[in-house]
């Protein structure tokens, strides 16, 4: 059948013939993590290795994501349009810098989690379901990084959610089953809230193809619009734990055992804060002008609260979800600025907080499992029993608060430069921007301090509270070879954040290219061929 | 029909959004999806309410010929139903074995995961 519209261009629109295989790279890291999620279910009462099946899978994302990745570096934004509808109508999955890149860093980031998550793991003990779940997290995350249209992106925050409903009774213990009650509460709340202002958006425009929602946000009513865009920040902000309202991270984060929490705290609050910034700054930037104080306050508020929660926090995986929350305001701090330092400076935010709240979760499972403790009060003498891994903590503290050379330094730089840039360029007022800055400032200074104190209380004092002695007082379980896999993976990642901490020069540049595509979407309108017809 | 329904949907977002403030968990679930049926009836009444042909294409033809109904909120609220169906009966499941093992249906009694009387910070360093 051939299908015609007179409003769009054919040719440009429409491929019929058969498409090469290399196009499908776009398609294909969603549907081989769905395919293997689903696989590893049917076979999980199988003999065979769920790991080995699961890495496989995800070695194949990474090839479709690393091939994407260059063809986008090198002709820009990519997008496909699914099933012969015409891209207002059918479903685009169009994927520029900031998508592919993040969808990389999740890709390989859960990667190294499988192999960290045997710390925890029986023998045959694959009856849970562990590693189809976590494939099934992975296609929601990466459908989320990856989608073009606003009610896919619907559809894929719900996979993750209930794929992470799936991860977090992993274990079943009455702490666990607390915790999930007020994620899954929350959470399920937020995405109805974002079903509610996809609903007014679609009654006010008659699209949610993002590009075409672009194209048309300025004909409808400011004023409506600008509360779509408010109910679009309320539903992420809650997805991503901004101020005031995470309390559901603190609450359920430390739940799980160590490799699932390392899981959450690496992906799911960044598909949040990456989705605010595709709506709000690609998306609808004339409502975010509007909101922009609304978001300095909220990112000032988040920077400065959250890493008091972390110094208060006697609980370890606790005061580190507040250091996860504290690196949100970072990023929205940039999109209350959307010059290209700021977008930059938010988009590396992600990116590195991808790997170090990862990390920084990873070695604090392995400081529990070692200690046989979740309190600091009752650690101490780490440093005595385990050299390693007083190194990767401290390292991962100096990089998640932001001091050079670490990874955590750049984006802050980034955004530090934009604040001071912003009276001359934004439209809130410059003092906003002035505000912002010291708010960063002043949570990289409590964001050390609580790290620090952490790491002082459970490697460098002596024993546990009220037990000072000279000696190492407290029972110390010694790694056992799956201990040994834990911790290497844990090296491992480490590294790469280190390595990629002193060399930021590729990552920042290709980074700011992408920042380009944000702040001018053009060539993610033209790549799903709607840029010719203006209306 | 639109002011009716608009209504409506405003007072199934009220009634969830109370339901919602409870402590009681399962009056918390009921609440949800009172609210999550008043989203799915706002993305009906935003879709246009007309009282048109369903939207098939006649044989031989590449658009259909008159005015017809808009077909997508349809696909956009099965959808929902969908999640929303599936993500209900995992919460009512989770509400009762939270029930079970903590012996409490009130998230103020709730406090496992956030101890009542949490110790404060150590003072040293």
């Amino acid at each position: 059948m051939a299908t015609t519209n007179p409003t769009t261009d054919l040719p440009a629109a429409m491929i019929d013939t058969v498409v090469p295989a290399s196009d499908w790279v776009i398609v294909l890291p969603i549907a081989l993590a769905l395919m293997g999620s689903a696989g590893l279910m049917m076979f999980r009462r199988s003999n065979g290795s769920p790991l080995i099946a699961a890495l496989i899978v995800i070695a194949g994302i990474i090839a479709c994501e690393v091939a994407l990745l260059l063809e986008i570096l090198a002709n820009g934004p990519v997008s496909m349009t699914m099933g012969r509808w015409f891209p207002p109508f059918g479903i685009s999955v169009t994927v520029d810098i900031f998508g592919a890149s993040f969808a990389l860093a999740a890709a390989v980031v859960t990667a190294i989690v499988l192999f960290y998550a045997e710390l925890d793991r029986a023998d045959a003990d694959g009856r849970d379901a562990f590693h189809p779940m976590v494939l099934l997290l992975l296609a929601g995350v990466t459908g989320a990084f990856l989608t073009g249209d606003l009610f896919n992106l619907y559809v894929w925050f719900e996979v993750m959610l209930i794929a992470s409903f799936g991860l977090i009774v992993q274990g079943n213990r009455p702490l666990q089953l607390d915790g999930a009650v007020k994620y899954g509460f929350l959470n399920f709340l937020a995405t109805t809230f974002f079903l509610l202002s996809l609903g007014l958006l679609y009654g006010l425009l008659g699209t949610l193809n993002m590009a075409d929602i672009m194209r048309v946000a300025s004909t409808a009513n400011p004023a409506a619009m600008a509360g779509v865009a408010a109910l679009l920040m309320l539903a992420f902000g809650m997805k991503a734990a901004a101020f005031p309202v995470n309390a559901w991270l603190p609450a359920s984060y430390h739940t799980p055992p160590a490799a699932i929490s390392a899981l959450f705290a690496g992906l799911l609050t960044k598909v949040g804060a990456y989705a605010m910034l595709r709506a709000l700054v690609v998306v609808l930037p004339a409502s975010r002008d509007m909101l922009e104080p609304a978001l300095a306050w909220i990112a000032i508020a988040t920077l400065v609260i959250a890493p008091l929660g972390a110094i208060a926090e006697t609980n370890l995986r606790r005061a580190i979800g507040f250091i996860v929350i504290g690196g949100i305001g970072a990023v929205l701090s940039g999109l209350a600025m959307p010059s290209l330092n700021g977008v930059a400076g938010s988009g590396l935010y992600i990116f590195h907080a991808i790997l170090t709240m990862t990390a920084l979760y990873m070695v604090a499972g392995l400081v529990e499992k070692t200690t046989g403790q979740t309190d600091t009060r009752r650690m101490g003498g780490l440093y005595a029993a385990s050299v390693p891994l007083s190194v990767l903590f401290i390292l991962m503290v100096l990089a998640s608060a932001g001091v050079p050379p670490f990874l955590g330094f750049w984006p802050k730089l980034l955004l530090l430069e934009a604040g001071l840039a912003q009276g001359v360029t934004g439209t809130a007022p410059g003092w906003l921007g002035t505000a912002m800055v010291l708010a960063l400032l002043i949570n990289a200074v409590l964001t050390l301090i609580a790290g620090t104190r952490i790491w002082a209380h459970i490697f460098w004092r002596s024993g546990p509270e009220g037990q000072g002695s000279e000696h190492a007082s407290i029972a110390l379980a010694p790694f056992d070879n799956r201990g040994k896999i834990a911790l290497g993976a844990t090296t491992f990642l480490v590294a790469g954040i280190v390595l990629a901490g002193i060399w930021p020069g590729p990552l920042m540049a290709g980074i700011s290219e992408g920042a380009a595509d944000i702040v001018d979407p053009a060539r993610y309108v033209a790549a799903t061929g709607l840029a010719g017809d203006e209306l | 029909m639109e002011y009716i329904l608009a209504a409506l949907v405003g007072l199934f977002i009220a009634i969830g959004t109370y339901l919602l403030l409870s402590r009681s968990v399962i009056r918390m679930l009921i609440g949800l999806t009172i609210f999550g049926n008043g989203v799915l009836l706002l993305i009906f009444t935003a879709g246009r309410l007309t009282q048109e042909v369903a939207a098939i294409v006649p044989d031989g033809l590449d658009v259909p010929e008159g005015v017809i109904a808009n077909p997508l909120p349809q696909a956009l609220i099965l959808t929902a139903i969908v999640i929303g169906f599936s993500m209900f009966a995992f919460l009512l499941v989770l509400a009762f074995r939270a029930y079970q093992s903590l012996d409490a249906d009130n998230t103020d009694t709730m406090r496992l995961a956030e101890p009542d009387n949490a110790p404060n910070p150590p003072l040293s360093y």
